[in-house]
């Protein structure tokens, strides 16, 4: 009997040291933005099923994700805000876009459904400003003949956190309004003219929804999973364009990254008939000489299978998969700027 | 701590039981090792809770000394000026701490406005007026009350509190109050459901069954000699909780409300969620605020630069003072109450 238990238990170690002997293939660190975190989790999981490798990724927030790959303690960061090429060069960073998300208008008005009412930038800007205060305002009505508006008070709600949400949002804004520019400007988090903050893109969603009269706004994927109304909105071209896949892609794909130094790109109010006007792209960013090169090829390797087999993965979760010519100019910029300490290329 | 005492009762046991016999060298010897070893234990013993009362010194210290330093580029680059200023800008780098302060100060008062009569209301009516069956369960549920965690509250508070607030109750005050003159800047419109007034009222609940609980405890302290004396000589039930219950316990009652204060003073989660964390001193009640622990909670982990950090962590170090400033208020009320009863 006992000599049997210890056999099994015998066997049981060996399988178990086996396992583990397996998983030893170098584990990925990463920290930084919470948008992106979903899909990286996602292709995370189906990663570490194909090949072993895991990936320890902590949504610290993108400021935290920039603090930690500055002093190395991760192999890779990750930022919604992407950093100036002369910033890249001080911390000896190098970066690229890795997935595309829309930030969208939601609202929460009786009677009116998702792409009902229309918007143009300047428009949202002075709601954002508070200087229109009421939902049947005469700049409204014109935009929105057809709607029925009604005279209620408009609750603003707003990031109340520093977020690369929030930094894209004021940043279109800027682009649109001299106002804007002039009186808040475009931060990671900012000074409101007015309204709620809420804490996250699940806060304001949850704030919009539970707020009658309210107007927010949140990546595209809190939107639909939350079954807000959203608007649609004049692009930079003078063409009403509705959040979808497309109108996102195309934004991105008019984008001008082949000259834009370390794909420093916003992709907010670029031209294009399709073009939706408050597109953003999520950022990894990477040593140019990582103290750790195996590490760091093993991100790369990551990196590359989620341009290759991720899109189906992040259109699930409503993220955007970057156009192939982007991706294409990506992997130039690694075999270019990533070198190991004997300064030979990452990848080729 | 109650082992060492039995020790020692014991050991006093012991050296009557050798005193009494006929002591013989092996009984004294035995004697003085036992003594020694008490005197060892009591010395461990003594340097133990020593020490332990020398760490809550040091952390305290530390606390105070890792704040100060922390905000020091914050009081360098402000000054005093940092508690007046009401702008929060982190796009110029330009800080305030005026509007966490006053949403913090107005939200607690709120709450203790609500709290206390309520709470001490509760008390009285499970201590003497309840009927017996029902005393258990009443007691209970508030002590479950105060189990519930704050996040809780808030998810509460932001999904069926607001809303109902912004639709039913929000629209009457502002009519009811629409002419009167100064409570219709304290409730002037539009209703959001979320605000200074439904943090306060979030806050009241969560202290509630501290002062509730604590005052039914002190209360049930009071010698039945005295309550039955008060109500021989024909005092009504009234009467007796104002001129007996209440003077009687009146330490204890303070020492909950402070409890409650204390609490409602650093609660950050259940407030976050209904604040809507707006840096901005509004008139009224119903509009977006937002306090000093919320601020940090929301802004701290996305702070980006170093004055913003250092502005975050001199709003911790107001709110210590804060805090620090209504406890010693406290200390003094009581100090005063007992001097004039001449306690």
């Amino acid at each position: 009997m006992i000599s049997k238990f210890f056999q099994r238990a015998a066997l049981a170690a060996a399988a178990l040291a086996a396992t583990m002997g397996g998983a030893v293939a170098v584990d990925i660190s990463g920290a930084g933005a919470t948008f992106p975190y979903p899909i990286y989790a996602k292709w995370a999981d189906a990663y570490k099923k194909e090949t072993g490798a895991g990936l320890n990724y902590q949504s610290i927030g993108s400021g935290g994700g920039i603090k930690q790959i500055k002093a190395r303690t991760v192999t890779f960061g990750a930022s919604d805000q992407p950093l100036k090429s002369e910033d890249l060069e001080a911390a000896g960073l190098t970066q690229w876009p890795q997935v595309i998300g829309g930030i969208v208008p939601v609202i929460n008005l009786d009677g009116i459904n998702s792409g009902d009412i229309v918007f143009d930038g300047p428009t949202l800007a002075q709601i954002f400003l508070g200087e229109i205060k009421s939902w049947d305002d005469a700049a409204l009505k014109k935009l929105n003949p057809k709607a029925k508006l009604p005279s209620q008070a408009i609750a603003v709600v707003h990031r109340s956190d520093g977020s690369g949400t929030t930094f894209n949002f004021t940043n279109y804004l800027s682009k649109v309004s001299a106002d804007w520019k002039s009186k808040v400007g475009e931060n990671t988090a900012v000074e409101w003219p007015t309204g709620i903050g809420a804490k996250g893109n699940e806060g304001v969603a949850a704030n919009v929804a539970n707020t009658k009269g309210s107007i927010g706004y949140v990546e595209y994927a809190y939107a639909k999973q939350n079954k807000l109304t959203f608007t649609k909105l004049i692009n930079k071209e003078g063409k009403t364009v509705a959040p979808t896949t497309p109108s996102f892609q195309a934004a991105a794909a008019v984008a001008d990254w082949a000259h834009a130094g370390g794909f420093y790109q916003i992709l907010t109010d670029q031209p294009g008939a399709q073009s939706w006007p408050i597109t953003a792209a999520t950022f990894i960013l990477l040593p140019k000489q990582p103290p750790d090169s195996a590490a760091a090829a093993e991100a790369l390797k990551f990196f590359g299978w989620a341009f290759a087999n991720g899109g189906k993965a992040a259109e699930e979760l409503d993220y955007i998969p970057l156009p192939a010519a982007v991706v294409t100019l990506i992997k130039k910029s690694w075999a270019a700027n990533l070198k190991d300490a004997s300064g030979k290329p990452l990848v080729n | 701590m109650a082992s060492g005492l039995d020790d020692h009762r014991k050991g006093a046991v012991v050296s009557d039981m050798v005193s009494d016999a006929a002591r013989p060298p092996v009984a004294e010897i035995e004697r003085s090792r036992i003594l020694a070893r008490f005197a060892v234990f009591d010395f461990c013993f003594r340097n133990l809770t020593r020490a332990a009362a020398i760490a809550v010194l040091v952390i305290l210290g530390g606390v105070i000394l890792s704040l100060v330093y922390g905000s020091l580029p914050a009081i360098r680059a402000y000054g005093f000026g940092f508690l007046t200023s009401q702008a929060w800008n982190p796009v110029t780098d330009n800080f305030g701490a005026a509007a966490p302060v006053y949403g913090t100060v107005m939200t607690s008062a709120i709450a203790m406005l609500v709290a206390v009569p309520v709470g001490i209301g509760i008390a009285i009516f499970l201590t003497e007026l309840c009927p017996y069956p029902l005393r258990r369960p009443i007691g209970a549920a508030i002590e479950l009350l105060a189990g519930i965690p704050s996040i809780i509250y808030g998810i509460w508070g932001l999904f069926v509190l607001a809303p109902f607030l912004q639709q039913h109750v929000e629209p009457i005050l502002i009519a009811a109050c629409g002419d009167i003159p100064v409570l219709s800047t304290l409730f002037a419109g539009p209703p959001y459901g979320i605000g200074v007034l439904t943090a306060g009222s979030i806050l009241a609940i969560m202290v509630l069954p501290f002062i509730a609980s604590i005052s039914r405890d002190v209360f049930e302290t009071v010698p039945p000699m005295l309550k039955e004396a008060a109500f021989g000589i024909g005092c009504t039930t009234w009467e007796v909780m104002r001129n007996v219950v209440i003077p009687h316990t009146r330490v204890g009652v303070l020492g909950g409300v402070m409890l409650g204060l204390g609490r409602a003073l650093g609660e950050t989660m259940a407030v976050t969620f209904v604040i809507g964390n707006a840096h901005k001193i509004a008139g009224s009640l119903l509009a977006p605020g937002t306090t000093i622990s919320a601020t940090i909670a929301n802004e701290f982990t996305e702070a980006v630069g170093d004055l913003y950090t250092s502005a975050l962590i001199e709003l911790g170090l107001i709110l210590f003072l804060i805090t620090f400033i209504v406890l010693a208020c406290a200390r003094f009320m009581l100090m005063r109450v007992e001097r004039r009863s001449g306690g």
